[in-house]
């Protein structure tokens, strides 16, 4: 289990000071402009070093990333934008560090900011998480009265402006480009890609869009040294991370652990176990809604990073955990999944606007039993045909959950059409 | 999902001045030119302010940014937390569904709105004072189930206790939001497992929960005297900054508003540019807003006297050029701007 000294979150419950002052006492914000001074090739390769991986899904490295920025101008500014846009079902991590300990995302934005040679910064906060938005734009103020951002930030010859914008309740403004159309005043519709965003991002510029706690942790790596934060974890899965446990647990809570910490030490340590024991965990979802399930007996010995979930035939996405005991109908779970899907559909490419309300009025007939057998391999056909066809990942996110559910619960919705099917034979 | 707007409208809508302060200062974190992407902060402003999102307050927003006015609608008919339909007059209420809430009750909750409120989501109780709907995940799955009730979500519910909720507004209070099982915050309930040592200083509340008791009402609409939006990435010559803003506004707005050639009336005398002295502030004559200002500049008019000095037939060019019928008499545009000259 990690230490609370190597804890980068130290006020993940805002228990403790939540102010600037409070801040620096827990050590940040400290030497912001020796790190600055030690130049971009410096940041890059030390982040490179770390083995940071995104934290908001996909688990790029956040140092690769940021080399794909141009070094030198052509005259268009250079944007990070900064996607606060949490509404992954099952996540709620984010929320903890804008809230509690926003100063660790503002200099994060500072530094990163720099690094990719950027003099302003967006922060793009989902339109629900309106004290989450004071608190962050309070933090905003504080650092821009103690000069820590705004021209000379935190006296290291950087200017550097920070804002704060906001969405109004769209799940697929958390897809980069769709953020980016969001914050350009428009419809939240994702962009083709190419171009990418470190081309043209922003306003037709070169942007890189990173998650919350991907660029919060960046000051502590830097402070304490890439070596320190890639010595934690396994080898490509390094570091520490917030985990969301939510569902049928004893105690759901979000907490800091270091990555690859197995699912059952996460469960007894931090959740006080599984409601009604380990016999009685039915299926767990390890990392938000589009990842695919897994089943609880399969799921007691797995290491909880990138490559441990990836064996279990899932991912660990955002590290937000759903956890299902057996009271749970697990098909009516993965419909309530398709129906936030349809609901979320931006209705731009047509596999994911027609699939999602076809998938979703198919898994509802399913949670009565109202089908035939057959049924359940023209549904997994379709969401072969959604997956794979749309702009966005929106299109596979829809299809995982119930290709998983047919792979390891296709007993219980046969068992469940045989019922309904006898039953109306009986009458 | 299709999304109208509501059939019964108001006729205007203005912001409240200290409203109006915030979105001018919303409209300087862009760029020059990209005003446009303040369209969702100030949508929301509005919808804040009236309850619910109107035609007429998408109409001004979209004049406030220089925007053709479907560009506002479809921006609000696209994202879900614009009501476009009337709201309960004390509180809507937003239930999270998704699947961690589900799994922990929120069917429950959402039954408690059905016999309590209104059979239907969207519909006002028969009082008017609530309505309620079904959301998607709201971002506090460790604290589920959940509701967002106003500007703040009511964590850890249990039917009970909602409904205690429900009867506490109803009754005119407003109950403390936050985790309403005893937790802090997203800890784990039976104590700290992490951070121990970091629990000094705790003050009564987590972040969310203390800024909506320090503000008290929580369920009042915003009417922008309760946080100021400071400008601090404008330095301090904030006014100096705001007034050149619009001035230097693209030259797109300037083409439209090109003497009409077909206009009735006869031109007026008019100006390529201000005075040395600078431009006045049109926008202080009553019915003149920040894009008429720019239409206005465009024609050729930058001071009080020039319109001081309209006669009735170039009223009628001016009129025809603005195809805004008859509103410079109906407000008297001239009587204004001469008390304005003298000023």
């Amino acid at each position: 289990m990690l230490k609370d000294q190597d804890r980068i979150f130290t006020n993940l419950y805002g228990m403790h000071d939540r102010t600037l002052k409070g801040a620096q006492a827990r050590g940040h914000w400290d030497g912001t402009a020796a790190i600055i001074k030690k130049g971009r090739g410096f940041i890059i390769d030390e982040m490179k070093a770390s083995g940071l991986r995104g934290r908001g899904g996909a688990g790029f490295p956040t140092g690769l990333k940021w080399s794909f920025m141009p070094k030198e101008s052509d005259g268009r500014p250079s944007y990070l934008v900064v996607n606060a846009d949490e509404s992954e079902p099952g996540t709620c991590k984010d929320r903890e560090i804008m809230r509690h300990d926003p100063h660790t995302l503002v200099e994060g934005c500072l530094i990163a900011s720099f690094a990719m040679n950027a003099n302003a910064c967006y922060i793009y906060i989902r339109g629900e998480y309106i004290r989450e938005r004071e608190a962050l734009q309070a933090a905003i103020d504080e650092a821009y009265a103690a000069g820590l951002v705004g021209k000379n930030a935190a006296q290291s010859g950087w200017d550097f402006d920070i804002y704060l914008a906001h969405g109004a309740g769209a799940y697929i403004c958390g897809e980069e480009t769709a953020l980016l159309e969001s914050l350009e005043g428009k419809k939240g519709m994702p962009r083709m890609k190419p171009p990418f965003p470190a081309g043209a991002g922003l306003y037709g510029c070169p942007t890189t869009v990173n998650n919350v706690e991907s660029i919060a942790v960046v000051p502590t790596i830097l402070r304490r040294g890439g070596s320190w934060f890639s010595g934690i974890g396994r080898a490509n899965n390094a570091g520490t991370k917030l985990f969301a446990i939510s569902g049928h647990v004893n105690n759901p809570c979000v907490v800091e652990e270091e990555m690859g910490i197995p699912f059952e030490e996460l469960i007894e340590k931090h959740c006080g176990g599984i409601r009604g024991g380990w016999d009685n965990l039915k299926a767990v979802i390890p990392g938000g809604s589009s990842v695919p399930n897994v089943r609880g007996a399969d799921m007691r010995d797995a290491i909880m990073d990138f490559d441990g979930l990836k064996e279990k035939g899932s991912s660990l996405g955002t590290a937000a955990v759903i956890v299902m005991d057996n009271s749970t109908d697990m098909i009516k779970a993965v419909w309530r999944l398709s129906k936030f899907y349809k609901h979320e559909s931006c209705g731009q490419c047509t596999p994911c606007r027609e699939g999602t309300g076809w998938m979703m009025r198919v898994m509802a007939r399913l949670v009565e039993g109202n089908a035939s057998v057959d049924e359940i391999d023209m549904l997994l056909d379709v969401t072969k045909q959604v997956e794979g066809h749309t702009i966005c990942a929106l299109g596979d996110a829809a299809a995982w959950p119930i290709q998983a559910l047919i792979k390891n619960f296709r007993g219980d919705i046969e068992d469940r059409i045989a019922h309904k099917r006898g039953a109306i034979a009986a009458e | 999902m299709l999304r109208r707007l509501h059939k019964d409208q108001p006729e205007t809508f203005a912001f409240t001045s200290a409203n109006q302060k915030w979105a001018d200062a919303q409209i300087t974190k862009y760029p020059a030119g990209r005003q446009a992407s303040a369209i969702i902060p100030l949508l929301w402003r509005a919808q804040e302010q009236t309850g619910w999102l109107t035609r007429p307050a998408i109409e001004q927003v979209c004049a406030m940014l220089d925007l053709a006015y479907i560009r506002g609608l479809e921006v609000a008919s696209f994202y879900f937390m614009f009501q476009l339909q009337p709201v309960g007059s004390v509180a809507h209420i937003q239930v999270c569904g998704t699947l961690s809430c589900m799994i922990c009750g929120a069917e429950d909750l959402i039954g408690i709105c059905r016999d309590k409120i209104a059979g239907k989501a969207h519909a006002l109780s028969a009082d008017g004072q609530f309505s309620w709907e079904e959301v998607e995940c709201l971002g506090s799955c460790a604290n589920a189930p959940m509701a967002q009730i106003g500007k703040d979500y009511y964590e850890d519910l249990t039917a009970a206790r909602f409904t205690e909720i429900l009867d506490e507004l109803a009754a005119g209070q407003v109950p403390v939001p936050g985790p309403q099982n005893g937790r802090y915050a997203a800890e784990p309930l039976k104590g700290l497992t992490t951070l121990q040592d970091y629990d000094s200083g705790k003050t009564q509340y987590n972040a969310s929960v203390q800024l909506a008791v320090d503000l008290g009402d929580t369920i009042k609409r915003i009417d922008g005297t309760e946080i100021p939006l400071l400008t601090p990435w404008l330095g301090k010559v904030v006014p100096a900054k705001k007034k050149a803003a619009p001035k230097a506004k693209p030259a797109v707005a300037k083409a439209a508003s090109k003497p009409d050639a077909a206009a009735t009336g006869k031109k007026p005398r008019t100006m390529t540019a201000p005075r040395k002295s600078g431009a006045d502030d049109l926008k202080l004559i009553s019915g003149v807003g920040p894009k008429l200002e720019t239409v206005l500049n465009g024609l050729g008019f930058w001071h009080f006297d020039q319109v001081a000095k309209w006669t009735t037939a170039e009223i009628a060019w001016v009129d025809s050029n603005l195809k805004f019928k008859g509103r410079i008499e109906r407000d008297d545009w001239m009587a204004q701007a001469a008390k304005l000259a003298k000023a």
